[in-house]
């Protein structure tokens, strides 16, 4: 017997470079705010779930068990659950099995990232998720998989740069809405094409910056929902899917793992018309043609036409689909897991109305987040309705 | 959340507070090293890289030819059946022209780096590489490339045992 | 495949070598950043939770216990009892000290809390759970914020 589970509270920090705070003080205080806006303490809390990436960010490792004090995981039961840059979707998910399999009727999800502990750019701590033997003797940098996805993407589908870079444009001016926005801006497609280039096709516009922030959440059973609040927003569908690490064996122009993810996602929601039937989404874009390729995964278009989509406004925050209107990772930040805060947190603000001046018109009832992560093979999706 | 909510938390920092010693901090560089095993079908390929062949697993089931080489199939899940050497060319499935290098310092000369899906292997049967004898503004996919190896008595049994791919000019 | 040869040094079978090369900053925190200072001015910092009637140390900006913020920052004694102990023969990398060395858990008087340190002055028989110590800090020009400003903890004479 499954139980429904509300999402009744969420909070996060300011996304910005380096925080002063450690990453133990960054979990309390996205743990506060989500606690102080449901009304509830630590006592009522029945299980935690942390999300974080890999510890080689923080420097720390085991950071599970270093976190857990300020994520109120003193003396419960806490886990902790990491699927790289799946873990903002995918955490919440796993706090979701521990309350719809009845286990707890609160459980609270706590995601953290402090990545400017690792100098002089996290990218030296990415180096060490290549295959040692085949791959890292090669000096890779990882923004080469991403320019390699992305070059791949735009020539299945003839995409041109501007109309990705459309992408990064609209992002980042959704998060100067965003009070914990890191980069929120008024940019212009020629900014982002006349932006340094990194690794062609991939301009240092279309990325988004690493940051540090802590993100957490609310999850209750349908049996305590009541005592709570009259506003809960629903998590009605998950999925969550993972390809080959053969990542060179795969034709990377469309993520078929982010497909697999949302027909579990839907199937569990009962959406058969996911673009008829969504209102407003959250895809992960830590780069502007990520957006793209997810939306297609997420089956909210065909495919090579989120571009289209894209150029015609569709996905502006008043549009038919609203996309990123948080803002996203490449306008608030890219706490690897505590992007939670722009993806998953985001659709309850949404979906319960509290979202300020990013809310979306016309009441949205249905909303869907989702997260890629790993060596590109990972897709997490959540369905929520209000 | 927003409206609600009068104090969001978190101070930034700037360099100039770490490096002016304002504020405390702790530095530390991890020294750890590690021998990786390079397992049946990863030492087979990196001892067949030295002779200046290359070398692929086939599947009986699902009928691929896997390569890079495994002693599984992660499709079919089962053992992988025969070795099969494969050929030294093959076409770009896609590239980046890099001007970051792997600590994302700044480099002035690009690496050109993509996937190869090799000559003899199943479909997008890649792995990742250099390019070079080509200009940036020249590469594209589906472009036929050749791998340049460096001489035999150079070749230690490593993926860089090719020096980089470089155009079959057909 | 085979798993049945036994070997338990894997330089001996087919192997790449590599290191995990990293350099990192931490940041001390808001807490950990008063703690420090307090260190380098010859202090031992706690913070204070009223709910739960305790002074932390190292101070924190939340009570773990029942989650409140905690905003008032106290001095706290340098004196303390070890609460458990080890004689430590080896270093970090597993090689033979010629002088062990002894590390305790030193809880500090009046507080919850204290912290693992390096017990000296005394002989490594003579140590004692309960035994009463305190804080030897180093001169002020050589602290640097570090935990390594005290230079170990002694017995109380």
């Amino acid at each position: 017997m499954v139980k429904d589970v509300a999402v009744i509270g969420a909070g996060m920090t300011i996304f910005r470079r380096r925080l002063k705070e450690t990453g133990k003080e960054m979990c309390f205080e996205a743990t506060k705010m989500a606690l102080d806006s449901a009304g509830m303490t630590l006592k009522d809390v029945d299980t935690v779930v942390m999300g974080s990436a890999p510890d080689a960010f923080d420097g720390i490792h085991m950071k599970g068990e270093n976190l857990l004090d300020g994520a109120g995981g003193y003396h419960k039961p806490y886990m902790r659950v990491f699927t790289g840059g799946g873990t903002g979707v995918f955490a919440p998910i796993a706090g979701w099995w521990h309350v719809a399999s009845g286990m707890s009727d609160v459980c609270l999800v706590v995601c953290e990232e402090k990545m400017s502990s690792c100098y002089p750019h996290p990218q030296s701590a990415f180096a060490h998720i290549w295959d040692p033997i085949i791959d890292r003797p090669l000096k890779p940098n990882l923004m080469w998989i991403f320019a390699m996805e992305m070059n791949r993407y735009m020539h299945a589908h003839n995409v041109s740069k501007e109309d990705i870079a459309l992408v990064a444009v609209k992002n980042k001016k959704n998060a100067l809405d965003h009070p914990c926005a890191q980069l929120g801006a008024n940019i212009t497609v020629d900014d982002v094409l006349n932006s340094e280039v990194i690794a062609w096709p991939v301009n240092l516009l279309d990325v988004s910056p690493p940051s540090d922030g802590a993100a957490a959440m609310l999850l209750v059973s349908e049996d305590v929902v009541s005592n709570h609040t009259d506003n809960p927003v629903w998590i009605e569908g998950v999925g969550w899917s993972i390809d080959s690490t053969m990542w060179t064996n795969r034709d990377l122009s469309f993520p078929q793992y982010v497909a697999k993810a949302a027909k579990m996602a839907y199937k569990m929601a009962r959406i058969d018309n996911p673009r008829r039937q969504i209102d407003v989404v959250e895809p992960y874009d830590p780069f502007d043609y990520k957006e793209l390729h997810h939306l297609e995964g997420l089956l909210l278009c065909d495919k090579g036409e989120a571009p289209v989509l894209t150029r015609e406004g569709v996905t502006q925050r008043d549009g038919d689909l609203p996309c990123c209107p948080s803002g996203g990772l490449l306008g608030v930040g890219n706490p690897i897991a505590a992007t939670m805060a722009v993806k998953t947190c985001e659709i309850y603000w949404q979906l319960s109305g509290q979202a300020g001046k990013r809310q979306v018109p016309g009441d949205p009832r249905t909303g869907v987040c989702q997260a890629w992560g790993d060596l590109m093979q990972y897709g997490s999706v959540m369905v929520m309705r209000s | 959340m927003t409206e609600n909510i009068k104090k969001f938390y978190g101070e930034e920092l700037s360099r100039k507070q770490i490096s002016d010693g304002k504020i405390t901090i702790v530095e530390h560089s991890p020294k750890v090293k590690y021998a990786w095993s390079c397992g049946e079908a990863m030492s087979r390929f990196l001892n067949e890289l030295k002779e200046g062949k290359l070398i692929g697993r086939k599947c009986n089931k699902c009928n691929r030819i896997l390569f890079p080489p495994r002693m599984f199939c992660e499709q079919c899940f089962k053992a992988t059946n025969e070795w099969v050497y494969i050929k030294d060319t093959g076409r770009i499935m896609t590239y980046s022209i890099s001007y970051v290098d792997t600590h994302a310092r700044r480099i002035k000369k690009p690496i050109l780096v993509g996937v190869i899906a090799m000559d003899g292997a199943s479909k997008n049967m890649g792995i990742m590489h250099y390019f070079d004898e080509v200009k940036s503004d020249k590469i594209k996919i589906d472009m036929r490339v050749k791998a340049v190896w460096k001489r035999k008595e150079e070749r230690e049994g490593a993926i860089t045992d090719i020096k980089y791919f470089k155009p079959l000019g057909e | 495949m085979t798993f049945l040869e036994k070997t338990t040094d894997v330089r001996k079978l087919r192997h790449w070598d590599g290191d995990m090369e990293a350099q990192y900053l931490y940041t001390t925190g808001i807490a950990g950043d008063i703690f420090f200072k307090g260190i380098m001015n010859g202090k031992i910092m706690g913070s204070k939770c009223e709910k739960c009637n305790r002074i932390c140390v190292p101070p924190r900006i939340y009570c773990e216990v029942c989650f409140e913020r905690l905003n008032e920052y106290v001095e706290v004694s340098k004196k303390g009892k070890i609460h458990t102990y080890t004689i430590a023969k080896i270093d970090i990398e597993d090689k033979r000290l010629k002088e062990p060395l002894i590390w305790a858990m030193i809880k500090l008087d009046g507080v919850d809390g204290g912290m693992v340190h390096k017990v000296s002055e005394i002989a490594p028989k003579e140590v004692k759970i309960g035994l009463k110590v305190e804080a030897k800090f180093k001169n002020k020009k050589e602290r640097k914020g570090s935990i390594l400003d005290i230079e170990y903890f002694k017995p109380v004479k």
